[in-house]
């Protein structure tokens, strides 16, 4: 057994919960000193993780242990990561991270940054949620996937509803929950059937999901199964027609919740839907690929025209999120070593981009106290880290050469071109939308002059603000760089899912 | 006849009897503001109790002691301990209560109830099981109306006795029937004389209707379910909660016995079948319409009648599979649920202490002025949506599961539609904690002091919560060998 490195990254946060929830509600600096703490060691635990990772040139699942938890009906604690899961989790600390110091909390009666209220309760309950996104990550057991899937739902109502944005929390908060809970319980039941379905094929019972894999489930099933399993998750991965709760609950979080809602959570979906969808179920991913492209080449382009039209900027990064997905979906949709390729990286990218674009919008409205894009301008004189943070996330949400976005978008559209290039040419309209509506937006926000209602009192981001803007930009500059960081990892993850696809 | 196996047998119920007399005995003797310690002495009691019983009261191989009438196995200690230990947090939750907390006979009322559950969980006679289910229930209708200078408490108790005679004179009717036609009342006799064919089925079909509906009142399932909101709402919350989880978990220890052992239909598929079905259609309407009442109700007390309500539905679910893991996921779910909800309870009964008011509005502002007693409740209201890491979650698979190895999908679907509707009105509840603040936004003005018996009570509820919720390997394996026995 190796040293347990992955149970320590994903439940030091829970134990950091626990922590935080002992020290007394008014002493919140000690609750932030701790929170970052924790984050920071998570973050660099993984990063040397997946250090190790890619230099050794390693392949399949690493660093795995197991305990047996229920052997009566073969549930293990089974943690391992691959190429495609690693850059998420990576992608998980990094939010965390970034998040905890964008939520620090200027106390300065003008700035009201961060969170004032009842910071404790905050980072207890979204360290638990941090939690549950590790969990999923690094869960090779189905039940326990479940498990965590469940722990990272949750949280989301509490913070959204207690700390979001007073006119539409409620509402978001409830219909986010309500939306993701139908989508996993649906999976859950169709999860349920596979287990049934491969005890009676071999006579094992386990929810080990590579003993899933084996489980030699009919064509039947898996045309049966597959659809309600892949969207369930889908669901939580903002796939049109099921991405309404997604922009509704971006827009109501508080910033660092729309970080890793956007950043991280939507990827718990993307990736449940492959790697439960598609990987146990490939028979039915071939057969009904067709359908999630077509949803999926309709999200990319409806995103990104709905995102064209807003006047909310927050809105409107969630629209493009839910543009952005697309991609990732229409990547998975191809079953093709390009595609898939692409939609690992693009999830990585799309990820560490959206927290940024979040992170400086909420820096933003907690300065000017409005998001509404005609009321803004002037920004790049008076938060010039802010600027060029959310001009980088321009370029990368375009998908310019030299940053992430490139790396994973144009891989994907060659693989949708080799699959159908009819699609191909439908969704890269797309890319023309975003551009559009980035650059006539950081022209506005940041460039035009300053409007005198904001004169006076908007003043620069803090220290800890511009640490995590330059984390993020960090981290898409040197994948556009160095796509060599990241893509041969992808790659071997990606080979595993080809092989169980049959090499299709 | 009186072997050391007998002793063991009804180990629990001689130490309970011993703790009520005991109880007798010094009750008179203390000074009238000291008589709710009796509370401690009641609890602490049956904690011992469950410790000795723990040692010296283990089953072995199932057998039928006493002239046959009570069955000593796993399935019946597991339950045994469960009472015990809900009767043990009931005791506690009522020392602090106004009017019914110093008076002594409230707790022999407790252990009097509690016997009769021990033995309804143990009963192999119809005869046996018949007493026992009445020395549960008689000490409850008192305990329901005790406050007698509360109108609505007396409305309980009486409502609680005329439907509850009502239903046990229905199901002592489908008894005497069975007699009738059988001539034995053995229910391990009556198992092997149904699957030899010696008895009508027409006949055993009409019986069981007519046990159902004892049955389905007192685990409160629908369409026998009209007395339980307005019981719980006027009942002493304590007893309410008592009522809402060990008197509902000892129905449907009740329930599975005779079910799965006594009018299993073994080598009868299509009976069995059509009699599952049955049972299936009423845990689909009991969940349904126990969500959809729970919905608009604004106060808690009766919100958690209706959940409750909701949640006998999920059990059946696990009884509809008819199989192993189904009789395993009953016991589990049933011992999380007692948890869960003795703990809701205990929070309501906390903060009414505390306060003096139990409707939802009320709660505002709670998580300013007591954190803790917040996030026991988050942990309380979210096991009974059924979300990880409390025990709820993990209950609610297995019951799935179950239902979805023996084929009733549309069941389980049914089932997670309405947990869909759970999680609503739950989280609602909980966005009043959170969320909303009290008229003034003075909550630092308003603490809300927690007593120590609260402290210790629903501090064991909420580990227990956790625990069955995360560690539950060592849980399922007692779920799994009291449901052997039913095999």
């Amino acid at each position: 057994m190796n040293f347990p490195i992955l149970s320590i990254i994903t439940f030091l946060p829970m134990l950091a919960a626990v922590v935080i929830l002992a020290v007394p509600s008014a002493r919140k600096n000690v609750v932030r000193t701790i929170a970052l703490t924790a984050a920071s060691l998570d973050l660099l635990l993984f990063a040397w993780t997946y250090l190790q990772y890619l230099l050794g040139g390693l392949q399949g699942y690493q660093f795995v242990e197991q305990y047996n938890w229920l052997p009566a009906l073969g549930i293990s604690l089974k943690f391992g990561v691959d190429g495609i899961s690693a850059p998420l989790v990576l992608l998980t600390g990094i939010v965390m991270f970034t998040g905890v110091l964008i939520s620090w909390g200027d106390d300065d009666k003008h700035v009201m940054a961060g969170i004032q209220d009842r910071p404790r309760e905050f980072f207890a309950f979204l360290f638990i949620l941090a939690s549950g996104v590790f969990g999923v990550f690094v869960s090779l057991d189905l039940f326990m996937l479940f498990f965590f899937y469940e722990i990272a739902v949750f949280p989301m109502y509490l913070l959204i509803a207690i700390w979001g944005w007073v006119v539409t929390r409620e509402y978001a908060a409830m219909k986010l929950t309500l939306y993701l809970f139908v989508g996993s319980v649906v999976s859950l039941v169709g999860a349920l059937a596979m287990y049934w379905t491969a005890y009676q094929n071999t006579g094992v019972l386990s929810f080990d999901m590579l003993q899933l894999e084996k489980a030699g489930f009919s064509t039947a099933f898996q045309n049966l199964w597959f659809l309600p399993v892949f969207m369930g998750f889908a669901v939580l991965g903002g796939i049109w027609p099921f991405h309404n709760w997604s922009p509704d609950g971006h827009v109501a979080a508080p910033t660092a919740v729309s970080m890793f809602h956007a950043g991280v959570l939507m990827k718990l979906g993307a990736f449940a839907a492959l790697r439960v969808g598609v990987m146990l179920l490939p028979e039915g991913a071939k057969e009904w690929s067709w359908l999630i492209m077509t949803f999926a080449a309709i999200a990319v382009v409806y995103g990104a025209y709905i995102a064209f039209v807003q006047t909310d900027l927050k809105y409107m990064i969630g629209f493009s999120s839910v543009s952005h997905m697309g991609l990732v979906m229409l990547g998975v949709s191809t079953l093709n070593y390009n595609g898939l390729l692409g939609a690992g990286v693009q999830m990585f990218s799309h990820g560490v981009m959206t927290a940024l674009f979040f992170a400086v919008t909420g820096m933003i409205y907690d300065r000017a106290h409005t998001r509404m894009i005609p009321e803004l301008g002037g920004m790049s004189k008076i938060m010039p880290y802010a600027s060029i943070g959310f001009i980088i996330g321009g370029l990368v949400s375009m998908g310019m050469p030299g940053f992430s976005g490139f790396v994973a978008e144009f891989p994907i559209f060659m693989g949708v071109w080799g699959r159908q290039w009819l699609v191909a040419v439908f969704a890269s309209i797309s890319i023309v939308i975003t551009a559009a509506y980035i650059m006539t937006n950081i022209r506005k926000v940041f460039f035009s002059p300053l409007p005198e209602k904001l004169e006076g009192h908007v003043g620069d981001i803090t220290l800890m603000d511009k640490t995590a803007v330059v984390t993020l930009c960090f981290f898409m500059i040197v994948i556009g760089l160095i796509p060599a960081i990241m893509v041969p990892m992808v790659e071997t993850g990606v080979e595993n899912i080809l092989r169980l696809l049959g090499g299709a | 006849m009186f072997t050391p196996e007998v002793f063991a047998a009804i180990l629990p119920e001689i130490l309970i009897l011993a703790l009520g007399m005991l109880i007798l005995i010094v009750e008179p003797f203390w000074k009238a503001e000291k008589r709710r310690n009796v509370g401690w002495l009641t609890a602490v009691g049956l904690f011992a109790a469950i410790l000795v019983s723990l040692f010296y009261g283990q089953p072995g191989d199932p057998v039928s002691v006493l002239g046959g009438m009570i069955r000593f196995d796993w399935l019946g200690f597991f339950f045994k301990i469960l009472f015990m230990f809900a009767a043990a947090v009931t005791a506690l939750l009522l020392m602090n209560h106004e009017t019914v907390g110093q008076r002594g006979e409230a707790y022999l009322l407790l252990l009097a109830s509690l016997m009769g559950m021990n033995l309804m969980s143990v009963s192999a006679d119809l005869v046996m099981l018949y007493l026992s289910i009445e020395t549960a229930s008689i000490p409850l209708y008192v305990l329901a109306g005790f406050m007698v200078a509360d109108k609505r408490s007396t409305e309980a108790g009486f409502k609680y006795l005329l439907f509850g005679v009502l239903a046990s004179t229905i199901m002592l009717y489908g008894f005497s029937l069975v007699f009738g036609f059988a001539g034995t009342t053995d229910i391990y006799m009556l198992a092997e004389m149904l699957s030899a064919g010696d008895l009508p089925l027409m006949l055993v079909f009409g019986v069981l209707g007519l046990i159902l509906v004892g049955l389905g009142f007192k685990v409160s399932m629908v369409p026998f379910h009209f007395w339980a909101p307005d019981v719980y709402e006027g009942s002493p919350i304590p007893v309410a909660g008592f009522l809402s989880t060990a008197s509902k978990a000892a129905g449907f220890s009740v329930l599975v016995r005779l079910f799965f052992v006594a009018f299993a239909f073994e080598g009868m598929p299509e009976y069995a079948h059509s009699w599952a079905w049955t049972l299936a259609v009423l845990s689909a309407v009991t969940m349904t319409v126990g969500n959809l009442l729970a919905l608009p109700q604004k106060n808690l007390k009766r919100l958690l009648a209706f959940s409750s309500i909701a949640h006998a539905g999920y059990v059946l679910i696990g009884v509809v599979a008819f199989n192993q893991l189904g009789a395993a996921s009953v016991v589990f779910y049933l011992a999380a649920y007692l948890l869960t909800n003795l703990l809701a309870f205990g929070i309501v009964m906390a903060f009414s202490h505390a306060t003096g008011m139990e409707t939802l509005e009320d709660f505002a502002g709670m998580s300013r002025r007591n954190p803790l007693l917040a996030l026991m409740m988050l942990a309380a209201f979210l096991s009974l949506a059924g979300m990880p890491p409390f025990g709820g979650f993990v209950a609610k698979v297995f019951v799935f599961a179950a239902g979805v190895q023996s084929g009733y999908t549309w069941l389980v679907v049914v089932g997670i539609i309405n947990s869909i509707i759970g999680v609503y009105y739950y989280l609602n509840a909980m966005k009043f904690v959170y969320l909303y603040r009290l008229p003034g936004e003075d909550e630092e003005k308003h603490p809300l002091p927690l007593l120590k018996s609260y402290v210790f009570a629903l501090g064991i509820l909420t580990l227990g919560v956790i625990l069955v919720g995360t560690v539950f390997a060592p849980w399922f394996g007692w779920s799994d060998a009291a449901a052997l026995n039913l095999f």
